[in-house]
C-alpha cells in the first residue's frame, strides 16, 4: 500500500488517455474533404455597428472571393483596382523569388538559418496594403512580406539575414527577425505569442493618444496554445481595442497539428466569448482577405474596437531550414489542399478578368529574379556568414542599456583589449 | 558497450524510464509523433504508445502545469521544453507552484517533475536558442538543478532525475548533443571514440548532488558545467598548468565536499559559465569557497563567463567563453 491510499487501491485500468493524432501521417494519404463554403455566402456586416454576435456565420463559415472560376464576386469583393492587384501580385512573386534565393544562401552557408512564407505569400501582403501608412505592423518571423508594401531595401533585408557589417540589428538576432522602423514594422521575437497581447498595447497607446492609427498583428495555430492569445482576446475586447488580431491557421506548427492546438476544429469562434467580432477567412484568397482586414480598420477607426480573424491557409514548406516535414505530414498533403497558391490564385484571376497573362507573368517572374540576385550580389559585398566581414564584438555590448553601466563597460573594455 | 551521443543517451534513459515505471509519462512540444526537434525521443512513441509520450500544445506554461498535477496524482511527469529559453511562460509554474508545494502543504503534496530543456550557445541560435538560465533556478528553494554534459553522465543523471520525488530542471548542453565542443567552431568532433560515450544499454543511475573529476591536477582548480567542461579540457591544456578539472553535473544540491577538497589542495581556482556574470552560479560558488578556503587561497578567484549581454547572433563567439579566455585566467590566478 503506497501513500496515495484511496486512490492507489482502486482498480487499475487500461489507460484512458486521450491523445489526438494528425488526419494523416507520411504513408498516408491527405484528404481534407470538399470547402463547403462559397464565395456569396456571406454578408456583409456594417463595420462601425457590429457585435460579435453577428460574425457566428463567417466565425463558423469562411470569407471567400474569389471562386474556382477565377472569378470574384459577392458582398466581400473589394473592387481592387487591376493596378492594385498587380501590385498585390508582384510583391507575392517578389517575396516568393527573395525566398528561394535566401534558402540557397543558407543551403551554401553563407547564412545560418532561413524560413521562408511559401504558401503563405498573401497573408501579410495583402493585408498590410488594406492598412493606412501610420498603421503599426506586429509580425511573427513568417510576415516578411509586409515589409515589400512598405518599401523595405531589398539589400538592407538580406544583410540583416546575413547578420553583415550591414545588419541594422548588428547581427544580434537570427536570420528572419527583421525590425524595420521606418515602416512601423516592429522587430521580430523568437518565442512565439509574445507579440499578440504587445499588440494590443501598441493599439491602445494609439488610442489614448487619440491618432488614427490600428496596430495588427498575428499568430500561428500553433502558439495560439500560448497564454499570450488568451490575453491578448481578453484586453482587446475589454478595452476596445483598435487592433486586428490575426491567428494563421496554417494548420502545421513544426510537427503539430493544429489539431492539438485546440479540441475544435476551427480557431475563428474563439473570439466570439471575448466580445471580438470573428471571421475566418480564405488566406489564399487575396481579395477576401484583403476585403476582412479592410473592414476591420473601418471598425477599429470608428472606435468599435478589435476585430478577430482566422486566416486559414497551409504550410507549403518546412517550418524552418532546421526542419524536414518528410518525417511527419504526408508528401502529397499540398496537393489536396482546396486552398491552392496565393500567387496562381491571383495571377490567374487577373487572366480571367483580361487584365493579365503568362507572357506578362514570365515577364514579372523573370524581373523580380533580376531584381533579387542583383540585391543578393549587393548584399554580400557587405560580407556573408561563410566568409565575413562581421560587425565588431563592440556590437555586443551597445543597446543593453541606453548607457552603458560600469559593469558592462569592463566587460566590453575585457574583450576589446584582447 | 554501445557508443552513444548525447541524444542517444538520453533517449536509452527515457526508454530505461518509460519501461521500468509504468507512472513516467513523457510530453512536450513536438516530443512524441516527430521524436523532438533533436530527435529526443525518437521512436519512444511508436515503442510505448501516446499514451505514455504525446505531443502538447505549444504552451510552456500549460506544459509545466499539467506535469505539477500529474505529480501531485501519482505520475512521474517528464516533460520537455523545447529551448530553454522559451521556459519563462511556465516560470511561475515551476518557480511557485513546483519547487513548494511540498513544503507549502505541509508535506502532503509533492510533485516529483522532470524538467528537460536543450540550453546554451554554440548553434548559431541568436539570443533566443543559445541561453543557459540556470542561475534564475539555482535561486529557488525546492528545485533541483542539474546540467549534463557527456553521453554517460546524461543518461545516469536523468534517470537519478527522473526518480527524484523532487521537481528536477535539467539542462542539457544542445552543443554536445552529437560531439563534445572544445571551443573550435570549425573542428567539432562526434563522440565517437570518446571514453564517456561508452554508454550501457541497462538503466544506471549518478546520484544527484555529486560532481566529477574530469582529469585531476596540483595547482588549480577549475570548475565547469554543460558544455564549458570541454572547452575547460582545451584550456588547461593551453595552459600548460596542472588542474583539477570539475563538472559541476548538479549545481542544486551542488558537491561542495569535492570543490572545497581540491582548492584547500590546489589553493587556486577558476569558474567557467556560459550564462552572464552577474548573478551567475559562479558568483554562489566563489562566496562558498572563500568562506572554506581562505587561507588556503594563494590568489583571488577567477571568473570566466558569458557577458552582461544577450546573447549575439553573428557574434557568437566572441561571446562564449574560450580555451583562451581560460587559459589566461588560469595564468592569472597562477601568477599571484
Amino acid at each position: 500500500m503506497s501513500v496515495w491510499g484511496i486512490h492507489s487501491m482502486a482498480k487499475k485500468k487500461e489507460s484512458g488517455l486521450k491523445v489526438p493524432t494528425a488526419p494523416s501521417r507520411p504513408g498516408e494519404e491527405a484528404d481534407f474533404g470538399d470547402w463547403p463554403w462559397k464565395p456569396g455566402n456571406l454578408e456583409r456586416p456594417d463595420p462601425a455597428k457590429c457585435n460579435a454576435d453577428d460574425t457566428v456565420p463567417h466565425a463558423h463559415g469562411l470569407v471567400r472571393v474569389l471562386g474556382n472560376d477565377n472569378k470574384a464576386s459577392g458582398a466581400w469583393n473589394p473592387e481592387l483596382s487591376a493596378d492594385r492587384l498587380r501590385e498585390g501580385l508582384e510583391h507575392m512573386v517578389r517575396l516568393r523569388i527573395f525566398d528561394e534565393r535566401m534558402m540557397k544562401m543558407q543551403r551554401t552557408g553563407r547564412l545560418s538559418f532561413y524560413m521562408r512564407s511559401l504558401g503563405e505569400e498573401c497573408v501579410a501582403i495583402s493585408q498590410t496594403m488594406a492598412l493606412e501608412a501610420q498603421d503599426w505592423i506586429f509580425p511573427t518571423y513568417r510576415q516578411p512580406g509586409a515589409q515589400f508594401v512598405r518599401g523595405r531595401d531589398m539589400v538592407s533585408m538580406i544583410c540583416h539575414c546575413i547578420g553583415n557589417v550591414e545588419d541594422n540589428i548588428k547581427g544580434r538576432q537570427m536570420p528572419v527577425h527583421y525590425s524595420y522602423r521606418e515602416g512601423r514594422f516592429i522587430s521580430v521575437s523568437s518565442p512565439v505569442g509574445t507579440q499578440f497581447s504587445q499588440a494590443v498595447g501598441v493599439a491602445m497607446a494609439s488610442q489614448y493618444k487619440g491618432l488614427d492609427e490600428v496596430t495588427i498583428t498575428w499568430i500561428g495555430d500553433g502558439a495560439s496554445a500560448e497564454g499570450d492569445y488568451h490575453y491578448a482576446l481578453n484586453f482587446a475586447g475589454v478595452y476596445k481595442a483598435p487592433v486586428i488580431l490575426n491567428v494563421v491557421n496554417n494548420q502545421w506548427a513544426i510537427s503539430t497539428h493544429a489539431n492539438i492546438a485546440t479540441g475544435g476544429d476551427e480557431f475563428a469562434s474563439r473570439g466570439l466569448p471575448y466580445g471580438l467580432p470573428s471571421f475566418r477567412v480564405d488566406g489564399n484568397d487575396f481579395l477576401a482577405l484583403y476585403a476582412v482586414t479592410k473592414w476591420a480598420r473601418e471598425r477599429a477607426a470608428s472606435g468599435a474596437g478589435a476585430t478577430h480573424i482566422e486566416v486559414l491557409t497551409y504550410r507549403a514548406g518546412a517550418h524552418s531550414s532546421s526542419d524536414d516535414p518528410g518525417r511527419y505530414r504526408p508528401g502529397d498533403e499540398l496537393t489536396k489542399w482546396p486552398g491552392g497558391d496565393p500567387i496562381y490564385r491571383l495571377r490567374d484571376h487577373l487572366i480571367e478578368i483580361g487584365e493579365w497573362s503568362e507572357a506578362q507573368q514570365d515577364e514579372l517572374n523573370e524581373r523580380i529574379d533580376g531584381e533579387v540576385m542583383g540585391a543578393y550580389k549587393e548584399a554580400v559585398e557587405f560580407g556573408d556568414l561563410a566568409n565575413g566581414p562581421y560587425p565588431s564584438a563592440d556590437t555586443i555590448f551597445t543597446e543593453v542599456y541606453e548607457e552603458m553601466p560600469w559593469h558592462v563597460k569592463e566587460q566590453h573594455d575585457e574583450l576589446m583589449e584582447d | 558497450m554501445p557508443n552513444m551521443n548525447v541524444i542517444q543517451s538520453l533517449n536509452s534513459a527515457l526508454d530505461n524510464m518509460l519501461e521500468d515505471d509504468p507512472d513516467v509519462i513523457i510530453f512536450g512540444e513536438d516530443v512524441g509523433y516527430f521524436g523532438g526537434v533533436f530527435r529526443t525521443t525518437d521512436g519512444l512513441q511508436k515503442k510505448h504508445g501516446s499514451h505514455r509520450i504525446f505531443d502538447t500544445p505549444l504552451s510552456e506554461g500549460g506544459i509545466a502545469a499539467i506535469a505539477f498535477g500529474m505529480g501531485i496524482n501519482g505520475l512521474r511527469p517528464v516533460v520537455e521544453i523545447q529551448f530553454a529559453d522559451y521556459i519563462f511562460p511556465a516560470y511561475d509554474q515551476i518557480v511557485n507552484e513546483m519547487a513548494k508545494v511540498r513544503h507549502r502543504s505541509g508535506g502532503e503534496y509533492w510533485t516529483p517533475v522532470t524538467i528537460r530543456t536543450p540550453a546554451g550557445g554554440g548553434i548559431r541560435g541568436g539570443h533566443h536558442h543559445s541561453q543557459s538560465p540556470e542561475s534564475q533556478f539555482t535561486h529557488t528553494p525546492g528545485l533541483k538543478v542539474v546540467y549534463c554534459s557527456t553521453p554517460y553522465n546524461a543518461k545516469g543523471l536523468l534517470i537519478s532525475a527522473i526518480e527524484c520525488n523532487d521537481p528536477v530542471v535539467f539542462f542539457e548542453p544542445k552543443r554536445c548533443y552529437r560531439g563534445p565542443f572544445y571551443g573550435d567552431p570549425h573542428n567539432v568532433p562526434t563522440w565517437t571514440d570518446h571514453p564517456e560515450a561508452e554508454v550501457p544499454e541497462a538503466p544506471y543511475r549518478i546520484p544527484l548532488g555529486q560532481a566529477r573529476l574530469v582529469r585531476g591536477g596540483s595547482d588549480c582548480t577549475v570548475i565547469a558545467w554543460g558544455a564549458m567542461v570541454h572547452v575547460c579540457e582545451q584550456g588547461i591544456k593551453d595552459s600548460g598548468v596542472s588542474c583539477d578539472l570539475i563538472d559541476l553535473q548538479t549545481l542544486l544540491p551542488w558537491d561542495r565536499e569535492a570543490i572545497v577538497g581540491s582548492v584547500q589542495k590546489t589553493g587556486r581556482c577558476v569558474i567557467v559559465h556560459e550564462a552572464p556574470k552577474t548573478s551567475g552560479f559562479g558568483a554562489e560558488m566563489v562566496a562558498s569557497i572563500q568562506e572554506r578556503c581562505f587561507y588556503h587561497l594563494e590568489s583571488p578567484i577567477e571568473r570566466v563567463t558569458g557577458w552582461d549581454t544577450p546573447f549575439p547572433h553573428t557574434t557568437e563567439w566572441d561571446y562564449m567563453p574560450g580555451p583562451g579566455r581560460i587559459a589566461k585566467a588560469i595564468h592569472r590566478v597562477m601568477e599571484e
